[in-house]
């Protein structure tokens, strides 16, 4: 997902005899669906857990502007264009939020970006694949966002206020998103023989990749226990991915076009679709930085932020410089 | 330096009343000439926010600050949005049939007739909000202008943009004033800045017959009745930023009657490429 396989304390969830008291009482307020807020008690690893969670996904929405941004210069209508500079801008806003929501937990931005630069925080898989033709527009809404969705629908309940109000915020804009996106697709899977190409072309490869962005399977994965336990984490990344599917096959049927998964099939029995899983060793290589964009990506990012000092120094200064002046007024 | 024509006369006045009510003739049925000029009028309106807009949006994800990407990518929205208006009337006043979009996707270099200026390739980010400022600050007044036209599809999409432009003003006006006044380097890229787009901002308020027309019917002003207000604001801004103001008033010209840069051409093979790749196809 956007926060794919975030770490948590690594030792799995406490036996309630062995929390402290003050443990046992925020375990006690998290059952109860209190919510924590940034000056509440918390153990350290809720809040490094969530720290790595959150910015993991702010650094998603920022790097995912790139992908998207790559068309909006070639967007087919002003319409289309205009669509797009929306949704591009909507991402940056996610991303804001995000930050700020990680910052009450006692880290900058700066801070943040640093870990993002220096690779050692990541963003989610998905970005680090090229946006090739125009259908990828609305491939990645489709089903980009819809994965995403599908993720930050249940985190709109998670245990950490700041986050849960990020969430409810971001989840509107998505759902706009993946209509958008299906839009997209729609007009291309029912144009022309060039444009239905493209609306399968985006699909074959847009479709592991989007079952990546749930992360590998967790039902036995320490991480995830303790994430469970702190409500920051809601369901497990097999059980998103099967709502995923069981929801896209029929908008994919819709279309008209086909899942590049021929053991795709649905089973009476379970009532949901049995489907191929991902090359999760694709996935490792693409989180180790051998994705198609891995360099493009971060690069992009590193040279905004290191050709931009001088803009970020030249606001300081001159911030500094008027409060001179403002406090020599004063003093006259 | 002429004048606005006189809007608070009986005659402007009735007519824009009339206008309002639907009652005359639109200003392009009157005669060819006026046509042809209103379209001309239009279309520079329209390809000024459009080439601009796509400048603009070439830094979505790669400002310097996230709130800059937010902004400009707002901007570049405005912008875009401002351009569907006034090419979709530039359309409607041809009478040809040809949408917003065609306008925008189908004609070449020699046929778009927005200022050199908005060509001019985004250079640092220094150059860029330059460029904007000193757009802005031509653009408001012209939007000003626009809402007390005597035609009021244009009056009405005039205000709309107007709203939007004095944000943009705003915005690009703080940040010139902030990054002249800042740091010995953010300074000197301001005011390199400055020089090298300076030539192209006296094409702004150098008019020809079609302004001369639009004016006489009260429809647009005339692009030198801007350049009063314009020369004080930015004397004015670049004097809170320290930036000093070029010498020379050499103007670059052309691109309002389709003479342009070499930049238009590869802003237009990317801006036009899947419409020309793929014709007729539906988007
Ligand atoms: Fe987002
Ligand atoms: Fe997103
Ligand atoms: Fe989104």
């Amino acid at each position: 997902m956007y926060a794919q396989m975030v770490k948590s304390t690594g030792q799995g969830v406490t036996p309630r005899e062995e929390m402290t008291p003050e443990e046992q009482a925020f375990q006690d307020r998290i059952d109860a669906d209190e919510k924590i807020e940034p000056k509440d008690w918390m153990p350290e690893g809720y809040r490094k857990t969530l720290i790595r969670q959150i910015s993991q996904h702010a650094h998603s929405e920022i790097v995912g502007q790139l992908p998207e941004g790559n068309w909006i210069t070639r967007a087919p209508t002003l319409e289309r264009k205009a669509i797009l500079l929306a949704k591009v801008q909507d991402e940056a806003g996610h991303g804001l939020y995000l930050y700020c929501a990680a910052e009450t937990l006692g880290i900058s931005r700066d801070q943040m970006y640093e870990q993002l630069h220096s690779g050692k925080a990541k963003y989610s898989s998905i970005f680090n694949y090229p946006t090739l033709t125009w259908a990828d527009m609305g491939a990645v809404g489709w089903l980009v966002d819809g994965a995403a969705i599908m993720n930050q629908v249940p985190l709109q309940r998670t245990s950490f206020g700041p986050y849960s109000r990020a969430m409810i915020r971001i989840c509107k804009e998505e759902s706009f998103h993946q209509r958008q996106g299906y839009d997209i697709m729609m007009k291309m899977a029912f144009g022309t023989e060039a444009q239905k190409r493209m609306a399968q072309d985006a699909l074959n490869r847009f479709w592991y990749p989007s079952l990546m962005m749930f992360g590998p399977s967790d039902k036995d994965s320490v991480h995830s226990a303790q994430s469970m336990a702190w409500k920051i984490k809601i369901n497990t990344n097999d059980e998103l991915r099967q709502k995923f599917v069981d929801q896209t096959v029929p908008q994919a049927e819709y279309l008209g076009l086909t899942i590049p998964d021929p053991d795709l099939k649905w089973n009476e029995e379970s009532g949901h679709y049995d489907f191929t899983q991902p090359d999760w060793n694709e996935f490792f290589e693409v989180l180790k930085g051998n994705g198609p964009c891995n360099k493009e990506r971060l690069g992009a990012r590193v040279m905004a932020w290191e050709e931009g000092a001088w803009f970020r120094e030249g606001l300081s200064a001159h911030a500094e410089k008027a409060a001179a002046r403002r406090a020599a007024v004063a003093a006259e | 330096m002429p004048s606005l024509p006189d809007m608070a006369t009986p005659d402007a006045a009735a007519r824009a009343q009339e206008q309002a009510a639907g009652q005359t003739a639109r200003p392009e049925d009157t005669a060819p000439e006026m046509r042809a000029a209103l379209f001309e009028g239009l279309l520079r309106l329209g390809d000024n926010t459009l080439i601009l807009g796509h400048r603009v949006s070439e830094w979505c994800g790669h400002a310097p600050v996230l709130e800059e990407d937010i902004a400009l990518a707002n901007t570049a929205l405005d912008m875009i949005g401002q351009t569907q208006l006034w090419l979709g009337l530039a359309g409607e006043v041809e009478g040809q049939g040809r949408s917003a979009d065609d306008l925008a996707y189908l004609r070449d270099v020699w046929d778009m007739r927005n200022l050199l200026l908005v060509e001019r390739p985004n250079g640092d980010f220094g150059a860029t909000l330059m460029r904007q400022f000193l757009f802005d600050a031509w653009h408001l007044p012209m939007l000003k202008a626009l809402m007390r036209s005597s035609d009021q599809r244009i009056a009405d999409i005039a205000e709309k943009a107007s709203k939007e432009v004095s944000y943009h003003l705003e915005r690009s006006t703080d940040l010139v004033v902030r990054l002249g006044d800042g740091t010995r380097e953010s300074h000197a890229r301001m005011q390199a800045a400055l020089d090298d787009i300076w030539p192209y901002t006296g094409e702004m308020f150098i008019g020809d017959g079609h302004d001369a027309h639009l004016a006489e019917a009260g429809i647009m002003p005339t692009p030198e009745s801007l350049r009063t207000e314009w020369d004080a604001y930015v004397d004015a801004v670049l004097r809170e930023a320290t930036l000093k103001r070029p010498e020379g008033d050499f103007a670059h010209k052309g691109g309002r009657q389709g003479t342009h840069t070499e930049h238009l051409g590869f802003i237009l093979a990317e801006m036009q490429w899947l419409q020309r790749a793929y014709p007729g196809a539906k988007w």
